[in-house]
């Protein structure tokens, strides 16, 4: 991509600059929407807060909120994308190209229609579930024979086991009319409207996966240099694989759980970053989580904007940025060994 | 040994030579189709005895009505749409010789939808709806020329192109959803209904519109067999017969795209046909591109016809998509092929 990575203040400035683009994102996601608010005035709303004026109660209520879920959800997928990306050696794996995305959609609108669940948490706990089966199998489509499939197969498997699920999901949409309006705008990914209560039961279980992912970047780097090295090296390699397949099953079946299924992110994200950064996984998984972040909190204001009054999934949004770097990648060739 | 006839004209201008295994497998496929056809006349949310479905036709009781103005053409129409997405698999299929060829994995779909899309919130309502048919071609044909554009790099490889195709397919479905999120509601309800690849709702005047369009596609195809059946043994071995390779290979695309884009127009992206009915017709059948046709489009239109029975019968009072099911066996075979071709797909 850039050959910016092989100057070793690189990641440095990737930090800076991110961090930067974060603060900035940030405020905008504040200001910005239905009610434009002045910049100064959402600074002042966040350190002087006034509970009589109402531009500070927006700011603190409903968009705070937005803005936090954003940064949550695309922290979480890039680096969901992220661990992908290392497990598979798949510059093109991303939670939803593999379908764990839509298998985690799939579960969760089943058990909302044919066995009646309606708690957040349920949901959680079934979106995980869901997360996991898909990525189960993906994950033995690709070791199931001898040399498994090879890299650009196991995303084409990815896209059938995705159309599979989204198939069935709108299937069970057609059953219950009413749901699938309310549902509709939730399937295309969507951050807003929603409340801390959304957020709440399954930040948990997000910041322990971010958590165990950033003590993972040694790990990921050892098996990044094979795994008979690794495996010299001391390295349980089965348990690694293990642990940052739950760590993606958290991060994305989480993410899925509070926002829909929102794409791209996982796979431009991580892709970006070791272009800026290089491909060392202690500064790549950080950097994808806070690039990550700044790339949802955009798409979430454009979709804000883009057709004001009413607003534009941001699944679209995502969609719009990330075919043509997908393609970008697919011309360039995952293909090396395949 | 095999077995064919041959018929040659006396001039020589025409010949053709026909495989009598594949006659007898085609006639019976035929009766297969005639059989569903019956057994989908009957069954429904009324179940209707056989026997009153062979008298009742084309009569005008209660039940008739039922019979000929609900579910004969949407019987009709599932076979129609079937029998047009399976022929236009099947050239995508001979033309990037590749397996995994098929319109909705390779993205003209998605540009059909498109197309359907923008007719339908923008121009319905102004212009009759029989023009819907053309505005989907144009945007399948539209989306096939970026995908095939975007897919070289000296030359293109089919997995490339499949890649590319995913990718656009991605972000047609991204403008689909744009387009419905920012429009009425009722506008939005009528394009989720179409979009979920249901035959619920099909009438005479849409049966009459798309008919001649995908027959006559079809028809057209067979013109192409000796040309397809010699491009088998390669591009060079078909120049040097005197094959214009590029100029039919362009013909060819055009109808498997008017195809599926006719097929797309009122029945929505039915997935997976495209890809599974080909490849049923030709473990039956000889390998000729004629009898390949024929074959695919029985294939395709029996496929879609049982799965519509099944869609509108299973979970009762409630209609499901055909495209729920016909997805539901496309994507285990679709990796099945991928398993299987292990080096020939690149």
């Amino acid at each position: 991509m850039l050959l910016f990575n092989t100057k070793p203040y690189a990641r440095w400035i990737t930090l800076a600059v991110s961090l930067l683009l974060l603060v900035i994102v940030g405020i905008a996601s504040l200001s910005l929407g239905k009610m434009s608010i002045p910049f100064t005035e959402t600074v002042e709303a966040l350190f002087q807060y006034d509970p009589s004026n109402t531009n500070h109660i927006i700011v603190r209520t409903s968009r705070l909120t937005r803005t936090l879920i954003a940064i949550t959800i695309g922290a979480s997928l890039s680096i969901a994308g992220t661990l992908m990306q290392a497990l598979t050696r798949n510059p093109m794996a991303a939670p939803d190209i593999f379908g764990v995305n839509a298998g985690a959609l799939f579960f969760i609108v089943f058990s909302s229609t044919f066995l009646s669940v309606e708690s957040l948490t349920s949901y959680m706990w079934i979106g995980f579930l869901g997360a996991l089966v898909a990525g189960v199998i993906v994950y033995f489509l690709g070791s199931l024979r001898e040399s498994g499939l090879l890299p650009t197969r196991l995303i084409l498997a990815g896209a059938a086991i995705s159309a599979l699920f989204v198939s069935f999901t709108q299937g069970m949409l057609v059953l219950d009319e009413q749901k699938m309006q309310s549902v509709l705008f939730w399937l295309a990914g969507s951050v807003a409207g929603r409340d801390m209560e959304t957020l709440l039961p399954v930040l948990p279980f997000i910041i322990i996966g971010l958590l165990l992912a950033l003590s993972m970047g040694k790990n990921l780097n050892i098996l990044m240099s094979g795994e008979d090295v690794a495996k010299s090296l001391g390295q349980n390699t089965f348990m690694i694989k293990v642990l940052a397949g739950f760590i993606i099953v958290f991060l994305a079946g989480g993410s899925v759980a509070i926002a829909g299924s929102i794409g791209f992110i996982g796979l431009v994200v991580p892709n970006i970053v070791k272009g800026l950064a290089g491909p060392n996984y202690q500064w790549v998984i950080p950097l994808s989580g806070i690039m990550g972040a700044v790339l949802l909190l955009l798409s979430d204001v454009v979709a804000r904007l883009i057709i004001a009054p009413s607003e534009m999934p941001i699944g679209v949004m995502t969609a719009f940025i990330g075919t043509p770097f997908f393609i970008y990648i697919a011309r360039k060739g995952v293909l090396k060994n395949d | 040994m095999t077995k064919y006839i041959s018929y040659r004209t006396k001039s020589d201008s025409f010949s053709i030579q026909i495989h009598m295994r594949s006659i007898m497998m085609i006639l019976l496929l035929l009766l297969v189709l005639l059989f569903i056809f019956v057994i989908s006349m009957s069954a429904g949310s009324s179940y209707i005895p056989i026997q009153v479905v062979l008298e009742e036709l084309f009569a005008t009781s209660d039940q008739a009505f039922v019979l000929n103005e609900l579910r004969l053409p949407r019987i009709l129409m599932a076979g129609i749409v079937g029998a047009g997405l399976g022929v236009s698999g099947l050239i995508l299929q001979g033309m990037i010789r590749n397996p995994l060829g098929s319109p909705d994995i390779v993205g003209v779909t998605g540009g059909a939808s498109v197309g359907t899309v923008l007719f339908i919130v923008f121009l319905l309502g102004e212009v009759s709806v029989q023009w819907l048919p053309l505005s989907s071609i144009t945007g399948a044909a539209i989306i096939t020329f970026i995908i095939y554009l975007l897919s070289w790099k000296n030359g293109v490889t089919p997995i490339r192109l499949i890649l590319v195709g995913i990718g656009i397919s991605a972000l047609t479905n991204a403008i689909v959803t744009m387009f419905m999120v920012s429009s009425e509601a009722a506008v939005a309800s009528k394009v989720y209904l179409w979009m979920t690849g249901s035959l619920y709702g099909a009438n005479w005047q849409e049966v009459m519109i798309i008919s001649p369009i995908i027959l006559l596609l079809i028809f057209a195809s067979l013109f192409f067999t000796s040309v397809v059946d010699v491009k088998q043994l390669g591009d060079d071995v078909a120049s040097g017969l005197g094959v214009r390779v590029q100029f039919f290979r362009t013909l060819l695309l055009a109808i498997s795209v008017g195809l599926a884009g006719t097929a797309v127009s009122f029945a929505g992206g039915i997935a997976f046909v495209g890809l599974i009915a080909p490849h049923i017709a030709r473990l039956m059948l000889h390998r000729s591109f004629g009898i390949l046709v024929i074959g695919s489009a029985l294939m395709g239109a029996i496929i879609v016809m049982v799965a519509d029975i099944i869609a509108r019968t299973a979970f009762l009072p409630s209609d499901i998509p055909a495209g729920v099911f016909t997805a539901g066996i496309g994507a285990p075979f679709f990796i099945y092929l991928l398993y299987r071709s292990k080096g020939e797909i690149n």
